[in-house]
This record gives structure tokens, sequence and C-alpha cells, in this order.
């Protein structure tokens, strides 16, 4: 290795430094954490006290690597025999005798029985190592299985040589080229009890299954990995019928599809909080509040509306009973039962401390796959923390809302919040992975409580920022506006007293409004009346003047006609006008 | 492999029937073949019965006794079944594993 990199700088086209080639377990979240899968061609060794998971992690490594990834295995039992082992197995739907007939699989059984042994003299495990070789060559075994190894220990008592011998073995499978799982029984102070494998192994698996405040914990570790780097952490595992699934908190794909389809809260007005009317779906909410905020009520009318969609809706109640849940939704008009009755509707009533976290995600997950909702509540998810520690039940939480939304399930949880201060604790965990955020709170004010509503986030669509008053009343749930005015938000009777305020003042100035209306419209009425008069006094002065003017104009004529008349019988005739005239 | 096959002509059904198993011929294979010959005819003269299984020759063999160190003496015959491993040298221990002497307390 040493002399590698300056020749691998040399001749940069020849050869690429390439990490090391890893084989693929095709257990679900081990090839995550170890970047890959264990180390191509080397042993890995997978140790852990009894019952902690070691003979199904190399069973899963051998049979995934058959189906999945074309590499036929060989195992080699120490412990059990064939037949239990596949009886054991086939409950993980395993079926082990069909793949050993298509020669995917060679399981040689070997038992070491010490009450049947003389050992006379020296000896060596070429026996084993013919064994193994057969069955390696038989089915061109891509990968091996030794489990349990160190029950050699207990057959031969020349200590010496078995350890001779088990280095020789490991160094002829890595010769050999064989990826090999090797398992071993936890030892006092080391990790098994020969503390060889460890050494000889090039990577190192721990397993362990603890009991901490009477629950059960199963824990997986990678000790070391030669060549490689890997997650270091100790991860969560579980195991169910589906097999050895380890739960990598970091490393969740992110490619769930994004619908545009919207979903309705079943609450029209919260829907038109926000901007796309709804969530979208196939994406997550979650209701948080303190008790008796209304988690549980919207979250059933989440259920509602699914349900009016013909949609089939898994309710997980963690503090109710269905009874429960089904008559106290009635108090504000929510049929569930109707809903179960055409089943649409499951509800699934369970303490998640019951039995423990593991087998509770267990059973959610086998509930998904057969019931097949397009929508899930769960109520709360802060329960969850009481079957684990929080850390934990965030890590199974992840896990499950990744899960569902791979599988286009709208989601709503809801979360019990104590104090504000939650906010910030409880859910940190999983509020990067929640879409739509909806907070519910109770303000206390003048004497009571009551409960207001806002949108804290809402991906991908824009939202109303407004704090709503959240209404729960016999014809379902409301939303109010909340009074904002110089007090600050008043919801309750303090709300209504400050509307019924604002009703009588208003009352008050229209009131006003209308006597100076009244007022106004007789003072018109009155000048009107006057303009009237007016005009026709006006009319009266024009008519007079007008009469006036034609009563001189007639005067005029009438004295020019007399003086006329008069100059006639005077007899002024024309010659004495003409000498005038003349005169003049 | 002439010089391992070695089973003597012996009555049809012996009281003592053996198989060696070995790997190839190294000097432990002989040495074991060896070691049985002698205590054999020290102590089941004209008894027994001895097979050789080469399993370089026939590895599928291994799995049917249950072997894995070499050499490997069974007895299949007479009952109840008994293995005794190495290479036959202490001859105390392989006549206490053919149940022909007591085990020592």
């Amino acid at each position: 290795m040493r002399r590698r990199r300056p020749r691998a700088k040399e001749s940069a086209g020849q050869a690429p430094a390439k990490g090391l080639s890893k084989a693929p377990t095709g257990i679900l979240g081990v090839d995550e954490i170890t970047g890959g899968g264990l180390p191509r061609g080397r042993p890995t060794l997978v140790c852990g006290g009894p019952g902690c998971g070691k003979t199904l992690f190399a069973t899963e490594f051998l049979v995934r690597g058959a189906l999945e990834y074309g590499e036929p295995g060989v195992f080699m039992l120490f412990e059990e025999t064939a037949e239990e082992l596949a009886e054991n197995t086939r409950s993980l739907g395993f079926d082990l005798d069909q793949m050993v007939a298509r020669g995917q699989l060679a399981i040689d059984h070997v038992r070491v029985e010490p009450s049947e042994i003389e050992e006379t003299g020296e000896y060596n495990l070429d026996g084993l190592f013919i064994r193994l070789a057969y069955a390696i060559d038989s089915i061109k075994a891509k990968r091996v299985v030794l489990d349990t190894i160190e029950t050699l220990f207990s057959g031969f008592s020349n200590q010496a040589i078995l350890r001779a011998e088990l280095r020789r073995l490991f160094s002829w499978l890595k010769d050999r080229g064989v990826t090999t799982v090797i398992t071993g029984e936890r030892g006092q102070g080391q990790l098994t009890r020969q503390g060889l494998e460890e050494y000889v192994s090039d990577a190192v698996i721990l397993l362990d299954h603890r009991v901490s405040e009477q629950r059960s914990i199963r824990r997986l570790r990678i000790v070391k990995y030669r060549g490689s780097a890997h997650g270091t952490n100790e991860y969560p595992f579980l195991i169910d019928e589906q097999g050895f699934s380890v739960l990598p908190i970091t490393s969740l794909g992110l490619d769930s599809q994004a619908s545009n389809e919207v979903v309705s809260f079943g609450v029209q007005a919260l829907d038109e909080m926000l901007g796309a009317k709804g969530m979208y779906r196939g994406t997550s909410a979650l209701v948080s509040g303190a008790a008796g905020t209304g988690k549980t009520s919207l979250a059933s009318s989440f259920v509602d509306a699914s349900c009016r969609r013909g949609e089939r809706c898994l309710f997980l109640a963690y503090e109710e009973s269905p009874q429960q849940l089904v008559r106290n939704m009635r108090s504000i008009g929510i049929d569930l039962q109707r809903w179960i009755d055409k089943g649409l509707l499951q509800i699934q009533a369970a303490r998640p401390s019951s039995h423990g976290l593991e087998m509770h995600l267990v059973s959610l997950h086998k509930a998904i796959t057969t019931f097949q909702p397009r929508a899930l509540v769960m109520d709360p998810i802060s329960s969850l923390a009481g079957a684990g520690t929080l850390e934990e039940a965030q890590a199974m939480l992840i896990r499950t809302i990744d899960f569902l939304k791979q599988k286009g399930v709208t989601a709503l949880y809801t979360s019990l919040t104590t104090g504000d201060r939650a906010i910030a604790t409880s859910e940190v965990g999983i509020s990067s992975l929640i879409d739509t955020w909806i907070l519910l709170r109770q303000t206390e004010l003048n004497g009571e409580r009551n409960r207001t509503l806002f949108v804290l986030k809402s991906r991908g669509m824009s939202h109303s920022n407004q704090v709503r008053e959240f209404i729960l009343d016999e014809h379902g749930i409301g939303l109010r506006d909340a009074y904002l005015g110089p007090e600050g938000v008043l919801t309750g009777s303090a709300r209504l007293a400050q509307e019924a305020r604002d009703r009588e003042r208003e009352l008050r100035q229209r009131e006003e409004l209308a006597r100076e209306q009244s007022r106004l419209l007789t003072r018109h009425k009155a000048l009107e009346a006057q303009r009237e008069a007016l005009d026709v006094e006006l009319q009266n002065a024009a008519d007079e003047l007008g009469r006036l003017t034609g009563d001189e104009q007639r005067r005029r004529e009438r004295h020019a006609g007399d003086q006329k008349q008069m100059a006639k019988s005077r007899q002024v005739d024309l010659p004495r006008n003409g000498r005038s005239n003349s005169h003049g | 492999m002439a010089r391992l096959k070695g089973s003597r002509a012996a009555p049809k059904a012996a009281k003592y029937q053996l198989r060696l198993y070995v790997a190839g011929q190294s000097a432990r294979s002989i040495a074991a073949l060896t070691n049985l010959h002698r205590i054999c005819d020290a102590h089941l003269a004209g008894e027994y019965q001895i097979e050789v299984i080469d399993l370089l020759e026939q590895p599928q063999l291994a799995k049917g006794d249950q072997i894995l160190a070499v050499p490997t003496l069974v007895r299949k015959l007479p009952e109840p079944f008994r293995k005794i491993i190495g290479d036959l040298s202490e001859t105390d221990r392989v006549l206490i594993g053919l149940d022909l002497k007591p085990m020592e307390t």
C-alpha cells in the first residue's frame, strides 16, 4: 500500500485509485452506513451477545447477496442444523431449500461434539478447509458465512493449534477472494471470546441488544472498517418479518414523488390560510399544541375529509380507544363511525410503550402495507417518546415519515407540547421533515382560556401569517379572525365583548349620522322652499318689470299718437314742419 | 496412493470398521496410517477393516462424517460412533478412543 501512492500518481490514466471494493449486503440501512457494503473479498466479523441478530444478519447477507446481487453463498453452520436454519428463516419469507436447489446457496452444518472426539497427537483443520473449498467450488460462491466459528474452541482442546488454524483460515478466505461474514459471541472485555477474530477481520460490526428501563433496544455499530470511512454512531435496528433493518438517521434518500394535488384539512377556513388551499398530497403536516388545544379534533376533521373523498385512512390513536374517539368526535359533529363501517377508516389504538418502539413501528409498517391508506394520522407522536428515548423516537419517526412520503401517504401528526419551550425541543428532530406545521395555542385572558391557531410553516406555498381563533362546537371546527386591537389579540369573551363594544359604538355612530342626515335634509328642504319662494318673487319682479316696461311703451306710443292728433287738431301741418326744417 | 490403501484382508463383516480421513500424502497422514496399523495389529488382529479416504480426492465425503480435523479416525462399528483426531501417535489415547482401554482417571 505504501508503494502504491507514488505509482498511482505517475500513471494516473492507468487504473485510477479506486476506493475499497464493497459487496452490498442488501440489508436495509447497512449499505448506507458502510458506504456500500462489506469489504469485498475479505472477512467481516459480526459480533454480539446471544439473541442480538448475528445469524439473521449473516443469513440476510447471503440470501440477499444471492437473490439481489447474483452472488451465490456458502453458509457454514456450527450451531444450528440446516433444517433449523431453514425453519427459522422461513418466517422471513426466505426459502433456503429452494435456493439450495437452484445452486444459489450451499449449507453445511458442522457439528462439533466434544464427547465424541479424542485427540491423539498432531492434527490440523484441513478437513474444514476442504469442506469449505468444496462447498465454494460446488456453486462458485462469492460469499461465505461462518456461524459461529468459535464453537470450534469447545470441540478441540488444543487451543494453540486452533488459533493458528483460524488465522490460516482467515488468510485462506482472503486468498480465495470470498466476502466472508464470521459471527462471534461477545466476550468479557473484548469483542469476541477468543479475542482473535476481531484482529484478523477487515471490518467489525457490533450488534447489541440491551434492555433499558424495561425496554429492549437493538443497536448496531461499526467498530472497525479497514480502508474505508464509515458511520461511527450506534444505529438502532429492527428485526421484523421483513428481516433486519438498520435505521440510518443521516442517510435517508429524499426521492419521494412531489404531487401537485392538494388535500383538504376538512376545515375550509384553515385551507384558505394556505396558499394552495390545503396541503399537498403525500406531504406531512404537524399539528402541535398543549393539552386540550384541539389537536385530535383537527386530526379527525382531516380524517373525515379524507374519507369523504373516498380515500382510506389509518388513524393511530395512542391515547384514546376507537370507541372513545368516535364518541368524542361526534360531539363536534364528526361521524367517524360511518367511515369505519364503510371500511375507509381503520383506527388502531395502542400505547406504543406497551410493546416497544420497534414492534410498534413494525406493526405500523405492516398496517400500511396491508391496508394501503392514502392518509394517515398519528395522534400524538409525542407519546412515542414514552416508548423509548427521545432520540430513538425521533429516529423511528424520521424513518416512518420518510417511509410514508415514499408511499405517497398524506400524513398528519399531532404532537403534545408542554409550554412554548417544547416547540424548540421535542419537535426539533422532525420539524425539518414536516411540510406544513400548524400550531395550536391557548391564550389565557380575563379568566378564560381560548384556542388560537396559526400556520408556522408551509412548504411550497404561501400561507397566512394571521393568528386565528380556533373554535370547536357541535357544528365542527371553525376559525374566526382573532380581534386585533390596541390591546393586542383578543379571543373568546374578550373578543365578544370587544366586538359588542364595537357594535355599540358603531350603532351610536350610525344613529348620529342618521340624525345629521335628517337635519341636513330638513335644512336642504327648507332652503329648497326658500329658493322656490325667491324664484316666485323673482318671477314676480320680472313680470312687474316687464309690465312696467310695456306700460311705458304703450304710454309713449299713446303719447305720440296723442300729440299727432293734437297737432292735427291744432292744424300744425307739414309745411310748417318743412319751414321749421328749412329753418333748421 | 498404493501405500495408503492399507486395508488388510479381513473377514467380510469385521467387528471393527474403521475409516481414516487424511488430506493428501503428508507426513502426518502416513504417520497416522502407520500408527493405526500398528495399534490394530497389536490389539485387534483379524477383527478390523480400515478404509482410507483422501479428502483432497473426495472432498464431498468430509461432510458425511463431520470431518474438520485431519487426520481423523472414525470408528463406524461397533457402536457408538467415535472420532479420534491427530496422527495417532499417542497409543493410549487411541485405545481409549477405540474403547479398547478404560479411561484413566
